[in-house]
């Protein structure tokens, strides 16, 4: 137990940051400028204390840390219970730096409703980083399905002209996943007789119940992964939301859904997880070949790097439910990197989109010759996407594809085609946008990178390559707390 | 400290030129490139004379790079005789070309980024050649395709220099998948990728077995085939060999650097580096054997017919690694990397040499609009002959020493893939002496059939673009004389101490004691081909045409390059994008979106409908549905308590 509630303030700096916005009046213009201020203040405070959660952490020890505990419906036995391990942790982190260079991001993009957005977002990163540290089913079903309301909002009010159908799809299909999830938690708390976490993983479920308990689950976090078929919503809600939006969705609404299956499905029904194995294993296959192919086809930019979302999120969850160490690692691994790279490349439309309105692919051309900041930004991320060794992309691809190889060849088979597919859209996005001649004439007078912009993307840079050539100083988070699922899942199927 | 030195060196000198280039100019960016690229050699050359003969493999360990369960490996730099053979070689000539783009690349507007992706290639080249395991392998696989990608790709304001680009990079990717399967397999079978460990677990495999796609392998064949694919992507072998002939879209020197001296010997590279596997699978060994003669065959063909000087050196080169691979089929490993050497040089001193013509006719590639050059260049034209000799293995040049060693070693292994492999190489190299003679005489001899204002403009190239010629050409002369003992003959075992795994049946000694006529038949092969070469274009100028009417079925086909391409493009690219599309527009938009979100919305509205007319307004309306609710809860009330 720590003395300093350093999850709670994580948890609920950005909502302080957000009431301090509610009270700021006066004229727009004055009001836009102190929004972001604080925005970027609180963000940045905020992920300073995560950075120290981080350097507090302690790789070796098993279970929660940072555990906090309080009553909060005792005659329930639900509680305010909040702790992170090795497979949370650097979610956290991830939450609290996107949420920052997401702010930043939306410097001069957001000019309507300034103080609107950023108390939306300050709202949005309260949501998603108490969904990580939450150890109480009851709190975690609040955070997940909170986290939908302002991203709702975000893509509702600041997104594309198609914005009302890309809202109303999204929030069709996770509400049909909510509430199957919700049936879940009821069924769930009257078998166990509590919601908590830590003594729901202890909890041996009927191998019937596992069943139905499973499905449940799944329907709700396969739609947020997404998993094929249910992806349809991701496109479109991509496409209309603002960039930052993208951002947050890509980088991090999209590992909820995984995160949901580390934490719930693979540790508390693990007897079902092993059933079901053939049918994630199916759905991933179908999603990155499926997926990449259909990216192939696209003719938006964005909608092709939300496809190659699907694509790249059909390897984690193949990862998830191979269930050995390097898999596992690997998977967890790849949604860190996915979390950054994906965000980066929505960064990158987003600055070709804020100096030209328009994502449709063949508008543009050639820009390798004005931007060659921009070309060379747009190229590492490409890179780290299609899994270049060196970035990122690389270290979680390659330990998932072998920790898959090592449960079903056939299964890695299929999804290293998806690595040779993915070459193939990517490069030939890139060939469309940035090479060619400059001919079209208004985009010749567009600008390279401005220094905000380089700000924003040099962070991201960095990580990718740290990642990517250092990852160890990640992955030693994860061993422990990887190793333990693992253990408790093989004894479990022993004992069947 | 020097294999530090050695790889990082380039990469400096990458990452001053990139990202300070626009500051320091064009010369400033030359300059710092070249003297790191020069100290880098320097300590390559240190490296080989401490190393060899038979150093023990040493390596340097940078840092871990991944840890997860029992997988493990480091940043570690391995130094043994194969390495430095290769950071000799590949330091030397990257050096001379990094020389040579000065002259070359002089007007073009990109001098710095053109020098660092050079930079970069040779770093990610020597991060290849040192690994110490499997996965930096890897590592330096994919960067030196990456940096291929980029300098294809150069000219990015060309559509079909970004086509070549992307096309390299996918099928290279294609190769790349068999190889990172191959890794997986070694890490199922050995449970490292760490080359010392599996090097001296391999004996006690060889008869391991693995389970693959439900059938149950032979666990070396499987992953010797599996890494295998991926040496054929890099190396441009049959079947995956469709993006190195469009490679020379990119600048000269990087053709003559990239597509001829180095990256595409990574694959010859990684079988040698791996033979202590691969001499554990003879079916493996087989297949290697047989693409590799295969392809020696085949582009030597398509040499033949080709009109742009460029590719007819690309089908060249591509089929010169066939040679190299079929000697390593063999098992002759020492004699592969002996030929990968020297053709280095000679090889890239022929694209240079092109590139120096090219330069002269004001960017002409076409051989049909050139011809009566020899007088106007003839720094050039001698050291094109000199390349041209070395290549059709004519003594005492040094592809004598090592082309004549690879047929020989295909004779002496008395194998049935040997034998195959001897008579298509010995067939081959009739072609090659053929299309060489036809390049030599088409570009140099007869009437000039360029226009006169090109003509007029001809002038031989600067000193800076003739001094790393020359350079090369003095390799192209002594490498195999000075190489030969050490590499293949009587010193080899010495020489190449564990680096190299000895196979059971030794070729290579068998190779020196075959009869006389196998050494002196590709002699005879290759005068009859430079005959025929000397007949059809300088002597009797009009039998090409004729036969070209004679076999026009044969002719078209070898033309147009056996039509793999149009193939791929029927059955591979044409259908993805038909796929995609259609997965798009109906799978996802008809029927998961018509099925799900779409699909209940218009139930929903549909309902909604239906029931709305119900609500009429009127109170009669309700009351009677109200009368007739009760009248049914009524009786359903009394019919289930009566029973």
């Amino acid at each position: 137990m720590s003395d300093f509630p350093v999850l709670s303030i994580i948890t609920f700096l950005p909502l302080v940051g957000a009431l301090f916005i509610v009270t700021v009046q006066g004229e727009e213009a004055v009001v836009a400028r102190n929004a972001r201020h604080v925005a970027l203040l609180t963000t940045v405070f905020t992920f300073l204390l995560s950075l120290k959660l981080w350097v507090d952490f302690d790789p070796a020890q098993q279970g929660f840390q940072f555990v906090e505990k309080a009553d909060w419906l005792p005659q329930y036995a639900i509680s305010y219970h909040l702790g992170v391990d090795g497979i949370s942790v650097l979610f956290v982190l991830l939450s609290t730096f996107l949420s920052m260079i997401c702010v930043l991001a939306s410097w001069e993009a957001i000019r309507k409703r300034v103080k609107e957005y950023m108390i939306a977002f300050l709202v949005l990163e309260t949501m998603m980083v108490g969904m990580f540290c939450a150890l109480d089913f009851v709190l975690f079903y609040v955070f997940f399905e909170g986290v939908l309301i302002p991203m709702f909002l975000i893509i509702g009010v600041w997104g594309g002209p198609r914005r009302v159908y890309a809202a109303f799809k999204f929030f069709l299909y996770t509400l049909a996943g909510s509430v199957l999830m919700l049936l879940a938690l009821l069924a769930m708390y009257f078998q166990a007789g509590t919601t908590d976490i830590p003594t729901l993983m202890a909890f041996k479920f009927a191998p019937g119940l596992q069943t139905w308990l499973w499905l449940a689950m799944f329907a709700s976090f396969a739609v947020k992964v997404p998993m094929w078929p249910v992806h349809t919503w991701l496109p479109d809600a991509h496409v209309e939301a603002p960039t930052a939006g993208s951002v947050i969705l890509a980088g991090v609404l999209l590992k909820m859904g995984a995160y949901g299956f580390l934490r719930f499905s693979l540790p508390m029904l693990p007897l079902a997880s092993a059933d079901f194995q053939p049918l994630i294993f199916l759905l991933s296959v179908i999603a990155v070949i499926y997926t990449s192919l259909v990216a192939l086809a696209q003719e938006d930019m964005k909608k092709l790097i939300a496809y190659s979302s699907v694509a790249h999120m059909g390897f984690v969850t193949a990862g998830i439910f191979a269930v050995n160490q390097q898999a596992v690692e690997g998977a967890l691994f790849q949604m860190l990197s996915h979390g950054l790279v994906s965000g980066a490349l929505f960064l990158c439309v987003g600055v070709v989109y804020d100096r030209l309105h328009t994502r449709e692919i063949t508008r543009y051309g050639g820009l390798a010759t004005n931007m060659p900041r921009y070309a060379l930004v747009f190229m590492l991320f490409m890179m780290a996407s299609v899994g270049l060794p060196g970035t990122s992309g690389f270290v979680g691809e390659f330990l998932i594809m072998l920790g898959v190889f090592r449960d079903s060849t056939l299964v890695a088979m299929l999804i290293a085609v998806g690595v040779i597919l993915g070459a193939c859209y990517m490069l030939y996005l890139y060939r469309r946008v940035l090479f060619g001649k400059l001919e079209k004439e208004d985009l010749k007078g567009l600008l390279d990178l401005s220094p905000r912009e380089i700000a924003v993307f040099a962070p991201l840079v960095a990580l990718v390559l740290w990642m990517g050539i250092i990852p160890s100083s990640f992955l030693d988070f994860m061993h422990v707390s990887v190793a333990d699922l693992i253990a408790n899942y093989d004894a479990a199927l022993a004992q069947r | 400290m020097l294999a530090v030195g050695a790889v990082f060196l380039p990469l400096i000198g990458a990452l001053i030129a990139g990202f300070r280039g626009r500051t320091l100019g064009d010369h400033k960016s030359q300059m710092v490139t070249c003297g790191f690229m020069a100290a880098s050699t320097v300590a390559s050359w240190l490296l080989f004379f401490l190393t060899v003969p038979g150093g023990e493999a040493s390596s340097v360990s940078l840092f871990t790079w991944v840890s997860s369960g029992e997988l493990s490996f480091e940043w570690a730099l391995r130094v043994d005789p194969l390495s430095t053979v290769m950071l000799m070689t590949v330091t030397t000539i990257s050096l001379l070309v990094h020389v040579y783009s000065i002259g070359y690349m002089h007007h073009d507007p990109g001098v710095p980024r053109f020098m660092a992706y050079l930079s970069l290639f040779t770093f990610f080249m020597l991060m290849l050649v040192t690994s110490d395991n499997l996965v930096q392998m890897f590592f330096g696989w994919e960067g030196v395709g990456l940096a291929s990608y980029l300098l294809i790709g150069y000219w990015y304001e060309r559509p079909s220099a970004n086509a070549a680009a992307i096309k390299a990079f996918v099928v290279n990717r294609v190769g790349d998948f068999g190889f990172t399967l191959g890794i997986f397999g070694v890490f199922m079978v050995f449970g490292t990728v760490n080359l010392d460990a599996i090097f001296a677990a391999a004996p006690g495999m060889a008869d391991a077995t693995v389970s693959f796609l439900g059938i149950e392998w032979h666990a070396m064949t499987l992953c010797c085939l599996l890494l295998f694919v991926g040496a054929m992507g890099k190396s441009a072998q049959l079947g995956l060999h469709t993006w190195l002939p469009d490679a020379m879209e990119g600048p000269t020197p990087v053709s003559a650097l990239i597509h001829a001296a180095t990256m595409v010997t990574a694959g010859v590279f990684m079988v040698a580096r791996l033979s202590p596997l691969f001499v554990l699978s003879d079916t493996a060994m087989a297949v290697v054997t047989l693409v590799g003669a295969a392809t020696a065959f085949f582009a030597a063909t398509i040499g033949c017919t080709q009109h742009d000087i460029k590719r007819v050196i690309a089908y060249s080169t591509c089929s010169q690694l066939g040679y190299m691979f079929f000697a390593l089929g063999v098992g002759a490993f020492g004699t592969g990397i002996f030929h990968l050497m020297t053709h280095a040089f000679f090889k890239a001193l022929l694209f240079l040499g092109a590139g120096s013509v090219i330069h002269a006719m004001s960017d002409e590639q076409d051989m049909r609009r050139m011809g009566g050059l020899w007088k106007l260049i003839p720094v050039t034209y001698v050291l094109m002959w000199i390349g041209s000799l070395a290549l059709m293995g004519v003594p005492p040049f040094a592809g004598f020493y090592s082309k004549d060693m690879i047929l020989e070693v295909a004779f002496a292994s008395h194998s049935f893939t040997g034998s195959i492999a001897f008579l298509l190489g010995l067939a081959a190299a009739g072609m090659t002496a053929f299309y060489s003679t036809r390049l030599l005489m088409l570009t140099f001899h007869g009437k000039p059939r360029a226009n006169e204002r090109v003509m007029a403009h001809v002038h031989e190239s600067p000193r800076v673009m003739i001094w790393p010629l020359v350079g090369l050409a003095a390799g192209a002369v002594f490498a195999g004389m000075l190489g030969y003992d050490a590499f293949v003959g009587e010193d080899r075992l010495a020489f190449w101490g564990t680096a190299l795994a000895q196979h059971a049946d030794d070729v290579t000694a068998h190779a020196h004691h075959v009869p006389g006529w196998v050494k002196t038949l590709p002699l005879i092969v290759t005068a009859a081909g430079v005959a025929l070469g000397w007949l059809f274009y300088i002597a009797r100028t009009d039998l090409p045409a004729r036969v070209c009417e004679r076999f026009p079925e044969t002719y078209r086909f070898v033309f147009n390059k056996w039509y793999f391409d149009e193939l791929y493009d029927r059955i591979f690219i044409q259908p993805a994008f038909r796929i995609g599309r259609g997965l798009w527009k109906k799978g996802d938009g008809a029927v998961i979106d018509g099925l799900g979100p779409d699909g209940v919305a218009t139930v929903t509205r549909g309902l909604a409908r239906v029931f709305s007319r119900g609500q009429t307004g009127y109170l009669y309306h309700y009351a009677f549905v109200m009368i007739i609710g009760l009248a049914g809860i009524v009786t359903w009330f009394l019919l289930t308590s009566a029973r």
